[in-house]
């Protein structure tokens, strides 16, 4: 290991105006030659500055334009094949997934607590790179803003259904998607069980999951110095190995599940913005419409990543998060306040008490709710971890470990439990109350406008709901083409413009493709199977993180 | 006429700065300026550092180095930027007010059509502050 090269230095320390002091302190660097950058190419053509990692750069981009070609291609030959790829894993592999993400929320969990806690992202002496509303506005917006959108009311409602319908069984096995043991016919226990469902699916363990990624890629990257992506994290693992084919595939791995994950994420949130447009302004619905839509999703995130994180995804996430904010408060006092707020406390309850429940690995009795929902989740939440997480990494300069997991841990958790309570309970409430069906027969894409329609103001709150769809797409669009942009430029940040806007104009364009032609559902699953390559990306992740953290100096 | 002069470098690029390091000596000589060189880096490891603070060391030695070429006083100063891609110009801009410099040398590219969608550093910094600006072709 080698020393550290700030206690030699003589320079006098600048005071940088823009926030942004030098990090400065104690911190552990990796003793290594590799150069960052050594393995780019750098050219100008036409004019067009390029800085990439060649074969990382190349490959990615071949195998995926060789992936939308063929999806399209073939198509109906394609889904059966990746569906039943995804439906393998989920249900043998059910148990890996689950027990995994165990392991990230106790790890996570334990390391609050632990005298590791106390060690400072950046060096001892770092101080944060962008305000805690900046911060947390912009990890939260990355990680699962538009997913609270999709499934805030829609999830709830399923489960809530689905648990008050009983289990029924055929030949020995449950046919059923009842969480658990179901609640058959007890209404406030259906509804309570089914809240507890969805807050375990957006609670501690997806972000325990992103927690561990970003973690890890912010610890060797800021206070070891080794570049910003994947591959640095396998290098308490493969050491100077990850600088060749090892640490080419890993990286190019998580390109792939970015890009897929955020094209059909694209795809499937322009179909909710539409259906939304088409319910609110009898705009026609079809694919002229959402073909607009995902071009302007992609010309706003062009403009946001042309303006820099500061200046345009700090923005974006800001004003999503005041909006969202509102849209709470508004279905908190408008709706059933009383039952929002007794409700919150009583499904954090009812999730605490049912956790090990749900989160139990082996013989679990709700196979379709385990596999079909907790594991494909996990899996897919595992498959959009390089993206959120590495994104996470790169704005959490400067914060200690302790703050850093609150913030990224345990904060969203909760906010996960206030909005799945207000939106979903909402939902339950109308339900049960006054026997409105509109929501529990409405598409999935319409739950939550269904569920708005039956407060005032319908029309100004489900235009704020379609905003907040698209914005946060948006956000994902932008940080994703960072992300990617600096895995094909061997962890550079400071690649040229043109390449970012590149991939977010690929992505865009292989949602396009893949909306007009079908098999966004397949490559969903495709991107979802690589879950199960990250999961052990992540494992080692917790294994990097403890051995890289007991390394830093505390304090 | 010119009493601090800033020169914006990357030092990752210096093949490119050589014709622009070299005016910039030759007018600190004739005006008997300070010389300031400036820096934007990433705060992630970097190909010239790997902490913002050992690019700093480096920078500072660079510009001792020049000092030994043209004679006159020097001074060097890193910004830390979180996106130093989208970000660059505007702390360049800032930086000159900063620094206190009376005139902004730097290197460019010859102009190309691209510049209507993208244009270079050199103009965007020309647009936004009242001193000199000094772009040097290569």
């Amino acid at each position: 290991m080698a020393k550290n090269p700030n206690e030699e230095s003589t320079t006098e320390k600048t005071e940088s105006t823009e926030g942004v002091p030098a990090p400065q302190g104690a911190a552990n660097l990796i003793d290594t030659d590799y150069v960052i950058g050594q393995d780019n190419l750098t050219a100008s053509p036409l004019g067009i500055n390029l800085d990439i990692h060649g074969k990382v750069f190349a490959i990615s981009a071949i195998v995926t334009v060789f992936f939308v070609l063929i999806t399209l291609a073939l198509q109906n030959e394609v889904e059966p094949i990746f569906g039943a790829m995804r439906d393998w894993l989920t249900a043998n592999l059910a148990w890996f997934f689950i027990l995994a993400g165990n392991v990230f929320v106790v790890l996570c969990l334990g390391l609050i607590f632990s005298p590791l806690g106390k060690v400072r992202i950046g060096g001892s002496e770092a101080s944060p790179d962008f305000t805690y509303v900046g911060w947390f506005s912009m990890l939260f917006a990355a990680g699962m803003g538009i997913g609270l959108m999709f499934y805030g009311v829609s999830e709830p409602m399923s489960h809530f259904d689905a648990a008050l319908g009983g289990t029924s069984m055929e030949n020995g096995i449950r046919t059923d998607w009842a969480p658990l043991g179901a609640a058959a016919g007890d209404v406030e226990g259906a509804a309570r069980l089914g809240m507890a469902a969805t807050i375990f699916h957006w609670g501690l363990h997806p972000w325990a999951i992103y927690a561990v990624v970003a973690l890890a890629l912010a610890l060797f990257s800021f206070n070891k110095g080794l570049p910003l992506t994947i591959r640095s994290i396998f290098y308490p693992v493969l050491g100077e190995r990850i600088w060749g084919w090892p640490g080419h595939i890993i990286d190019m791995l998580a390109v792939f599940a970015t890009l897929f994950g955020l094209a059909t994420s694209l795809g499937i949130g322009a179909s909710q913005a539409s259906a939304g447009l088409t319910y609110l302004f009898g705009i026609p619905s079809g694919n002229v419409t959402m073909v607009l839509l995902i071009l302007g999703i992609t010309s706003i995130a062009t403009l946001s990543i042309v303006a820099g994180v500061d200046k345009g995804v700090k923005r974006l996430s800001q004003i999503n998060m005041v909006l969202a904010f509102v849209l709470l408060l508004f279905v908190l006092i408008v709706g059933p306040t009383l039952v929002i707020l007794t409700g919150f406390f009583e499904n954090l309850w009812a999730y605490v008490v049912n956790l090990p429940a749900f989160s139990n690995p082996f013989f679990r009795e709700d196979a379709n709710f385990s596999q079909g929902w907790t594991a494909f989740y996990w899996a897919w939440w595992i498959s959009w971890s390089p993206f959120v997480g590495m994104f996470i990494a790169r704005v959490s300069r400067g914060r200690t470990v302790r703050e850093f997991l609150i913030a990224v841990l345990l904060v969203p958790s909760f906010v996960s439990v206030l909005w799945m309570t207000a939106f979903g309970g909402t939902a339950i409430d109308q339900f049960v109350d006054t026997g409105f069906e509109g929501v529990r027969e409405a598409a999935l894409e319409l739950k939550l406008f269904a569920m708005l329609g039956e407060l005032p103001l319908t029309e100004i709150t489900s235009f704020i709901g379609i905003v907040l769809v698209v914005v946060f797409f948006v956000t994902s669009s932008d940080s994703g083409s960072l992300v990617i942009d600096t895995i094909t430029a061997g962890g550079k940040v400071d690649a040229p413009k043109p390449q970012r806007v590149f991939w977010a104009f690929i992505e865009g364009g292989i949602a396009i493709a893949l909306l007009l032609g079908g098999g966004l559902v397949a490559l969903q699953a495709m991107a979802v199977s690589t879950g199960l390559p990250f999961t052990v990306v992540l494992l080692v992740g917790c294994y990097a993180i403890v051995k890289g953290l007991m390394s830093e100096p505390r304090g | 006429m010119y009493k601090k002069i800033m020169v914006p470098v990357d030092l990752a690029h210096l093949d490119a700065l050589k014709r622009s390091l070299q005016v910039a000596a030759d007018l600190a000589r004739q005006y008997k300026a300070e010389v300031c060189y400036v820096s934007v880096t990433a705060n992630t490891p970097g190909p010239v550092g790997r902490t913002p603070a050992e690019y700093e060391k480096k920078l500072a030695s660079f510009a001792d180095e020049q000092a030994q070429l043209h004679g006159q006083p020097i001074s060097s100063r890193v910004f830390v930027s979180t996106d130093p891609t989208a970000e660059l110009d505007r702390i360049l801009v800032k930086a000159v007010g900063i620094v206190g410099a009376d005139l902004v040398l730097m290197a460019t590219h010859l102009p190309h059509r691209v510049d209507a969608i993208m244009p270079s550093h050199g103009d965007k910094i020309a647009k936004h502050i009242n001193v000199s600006v000094f772009l040097v072709r290569p």
